[in-house]
């Protein structure tokens, strides 16, 4: 299998906290990875700085082949080919859950009309809201509407899907819908990286985990290790809190 | 004193009602008695007194039938929405008594005292208001000195102008957008130069002579066009990373926001032809449409600024993860929310905006109010600048209501948010 992601060496400050110490990961096609930790570990930080949503200070960050510099000039093209999900879903309220879809296959991509919508439908279809395509996000519940965010990010076909603890603002009966449709995605052979505190999720569908703190790589395991055989004190430490 | 006796409940609720009742309307005989008959019915008290009883009478009577709740549903409606405490039963009682005071004389010299017919001063004998001055004149204060055997010109581009608006409203979305480009870009042309002529064998008419409400709708549909995408560039130019854009923005809104108008028009006046070569003109209507544009402009970035700051961080995040650039996120995700969060300001600068027209008298223009100002110091009509004004604040208020309507209308048809 071959590389998709590399970071090498990353560090990043906001002023003067060091948010990223010295990163290290590669990432594989199809590759599925759980990141975990305790809060301001740097988690989002992290994925954020795939697609160069923040900016990193030092180090390498390559995504399928390009680094990721100040200097790229073909950033948007990375970030379409790299599709993320939010903690807030940050739907665009003011079209409706298949304009979300369409807007930037349309825009971005330059597919015609017609075929983004086709595309958009067969995405809604695939994480069950086709019904609700009509409707405005403000119309929807946190489930759908996270379910819709993510149809979004299907519709530009990304090569890579990052997900910010897509789960953390739902309510939690609605939980469970979205990491159902995560759990599809995976089986279909997308490549992610999953900021999460679902643990459940991760035993299903990680290969890896990652647990993080302050800023540092702590520990990178297979899934079943790191469950049942986690090497440092810290990850045993958080792992005891949160199983 | 111990008032709870003068306290209205469920058994003596009949005889508390009645007297209040009793005195509300001793109270309102007071007032419109000495309102409309001149007569006075408590002059037998000091004068003090006297002008404040029915004020009195009033509140007395509304405290005698303030109760909580006693099943009369009209005598409960008025408790709860006038009468719910003695400072609320005072301001009811002021508002309706300055009503009645004040609202008579006024219509008296609108309508009842005032004289529509005839063609000279000396025709207005009823002490009202002069309606004949506006009707003598109503031909300056819509066409300024405009020819009038050219007027059919103005009134064929503002037909057009409001068929094709009109239109836009009930033709098929898929045409709507070819009527709005060929309204922003081609019709301004057209309609100047039907206006202005000099080709197509119609008579030049040079821009001094053109004014009164038509010159009005001319500044401020072209300043109204203009300012907003300027505006809304300087606002993003505000926010830009580059700093010679930032700075060059900032500049610029301060600049413009910081000196009054009529300095500006002033300026554009005197000032700006100072430094054009020689023998190149600019025509001075032209001139003012610049200044009046590039001030409001600097009014609406501020106010498009607004905008940008309310939106979440999120929507430019979820913008950029789909891929989309620096221009496309802005017209397709940014712009769209953050000017429907600013439409109240938005109409609020145009209102201003509006009504900051007549300035351009200070360059020679004479708009509506500009008109009026003239029509009134001429010799057979001295003295009548109060109808000329009430005038032109009535045109000015109808057009700033129907644009406050509209901004209304906008907000709700594209409130998509719960």
């Amino acid at each position: 299998m071959s590389k998709i992601i590399e970071l090498k060496n990353v560090n990043k400050w906001f002023d003067k906290f060091q948010a990223l110490k010295d990163i290290n990961l590669e990432v594989n096609q199809q590759e599925k990875i759980v990141i975990c930790g305790p809060s301001g570990s740097g988690k989002s930080t992290l994925i954020r700085c795939i697609n160069r949503l923040e900016e990193h200070q030092d180090g390498q960050i390559i995504v399928d082949g390009k680094e990721i510099s100040e200097n790229t000039k073909d950033l948007e093209k990375i970030r379409a080919e790299v599709g993320m999900v939010f903690q807030q879903f940050n739907l665009f309220p003011h079209l409706s859950i298949l304009d979300n879809c369409t807007l930037a296959p349309i825009w971005v991509k330059k597919m015609p009309k017609k075929d983004a919508e086709a595309l958009a439908m067969k995405n809604l279809e695939r994480v069950q809201i086709a019904d609700q395509a009509k409707k405005f996000p403000g119309q929807l519940s946190g489930g759908q509407q996270q379910r819709s965010a993510l149809a979004r990010a299907l519709c530009m076909e990304p090569k890579i899907m990052l997900f910010d603890e897509p789960t953390s603002a739902l309510d939690p009966e609605m939980i469970k819908e979205v990491l159902d449709a995560m759990v599809d995605l995976a089986k279909a052979g997308m490549t992610m990286i999953v900021v999460t505190h679902e643990m459940g999720f991760a035993k299903e569908v990680a290969d890896n985990m990652i647990f993080m703190d302050e800023g540092k790589i702590v520990e990178k395991a297979k899934t079943k290790d790191f469950f049942e055989n986690p090497k440092s004190d810290r990850t045993k430490l958080f792992l005891s809190q949160i199983l | 004193m111990n008032l709870s006796i003068l306290k209205s409940d469920k058994k003596n609720l009949n005889s508390f009602i009645a007297t209040g009742s009793a005195l509300i309307f001793i109270g309102f005989i007071d007032i419109i008695s000495s309102s409309f008959f001149g007569t006075n019915i408590t002059a037998f008290l000091p004068n003090k007194i006297s002008y404040l009883t029915p004020l009195l009478f009033g509140l007395f009577g509304l405290y005698l039938i303030r109760i909580e709740f006693s099943g009369n549903k009209l005598l409960d409606k008025i408790n709860i929405n006038f009468n719910s405490s003695n400072f609320n039963a005072l301001l009811t009682l002021l508002v309706i008594f300055a009503l009645i005071k004040y609202i008579p004389p006024l219509l008296n010299w609108f309508v009842f005292d005032a004289n529509f017919a005839g063609n000279t001063k000396e025709d207005c004998t009823d002490g009202g208001a002069c309606w004949v001055f506006v009707k003598v004149w109503l031909n300056r204060f819509v066409y300024g000195l405009y020819p009038d055997t050219e007027q059919w010109r103005i009134n064929t581009a503002f037909l057009t102008l409001f068929l094709l608006v009109g239109a836009s409203f009930f033709v098929p979305q898929k045409f709507k957008k070819y009527i709005i480009i060929f309204l922003l870009f081609v019709y301004p042309i057209i309609g100047l130069k039907l206006i202005s002529g000099g080709d197509f064998g119609l008579k030049y008419v040079e821009t001094g002579a053109w004014g009164g409400l038509s010159l009005t709708f001319i500044v401020s549909a072209f300043a109204l066009i203009l300012c907003f995408p300027i505006g809304t560039i300087l606002a993003l130019g505000r926010r830009s990373k580059l700093p010679a854009i930032r700075y060059t923005s900032i500049g610029f809104i301060e600049l413009w926001r910081g000196v009054p108008l009529i300095t500006v028009l002033f300026m554009s006046a005197v000032m700006f032809p100072m430094f054009l070569p020689d023998g190149t003109y600019v025509d001075k209507l032209i001139r003012v449409l610049i200044a009046i544009t590039l001030f409001e402009a600097a009014y609406m970035a501020e106010v498009v600024r607004g905008g940008l700051q309310a939106l979440p961080k999120g929507q430019y995040e979820a913008a950029k993860s789909l891929g989309m650039g620096y221009w496309k996120m802005h017209f397709l995700i940014i712009l769209p929310q953050a000017l429907k969060l600013v439409i109240p300001g938005i109409a609020n600068t145009f209102l201003a905006l509006v009504k900051d027209t007549p300035l351009i008298f200070v360059v020679g223009l004479l708009e509506l109010a500009g008109m009026v100002n003239l029509a009134k110091t001429n010799p057979k009509w001295l003295g009548m600048a109060m109808e000329g004004y009430v005038f032109a604040g009535l045109v000015f208020w109808v057009i700033c209501y129907v644009m406050s309507r509209y901004s209304q209308n906008l907000e709700k048809k594209l409130k998509t948010e719960r």
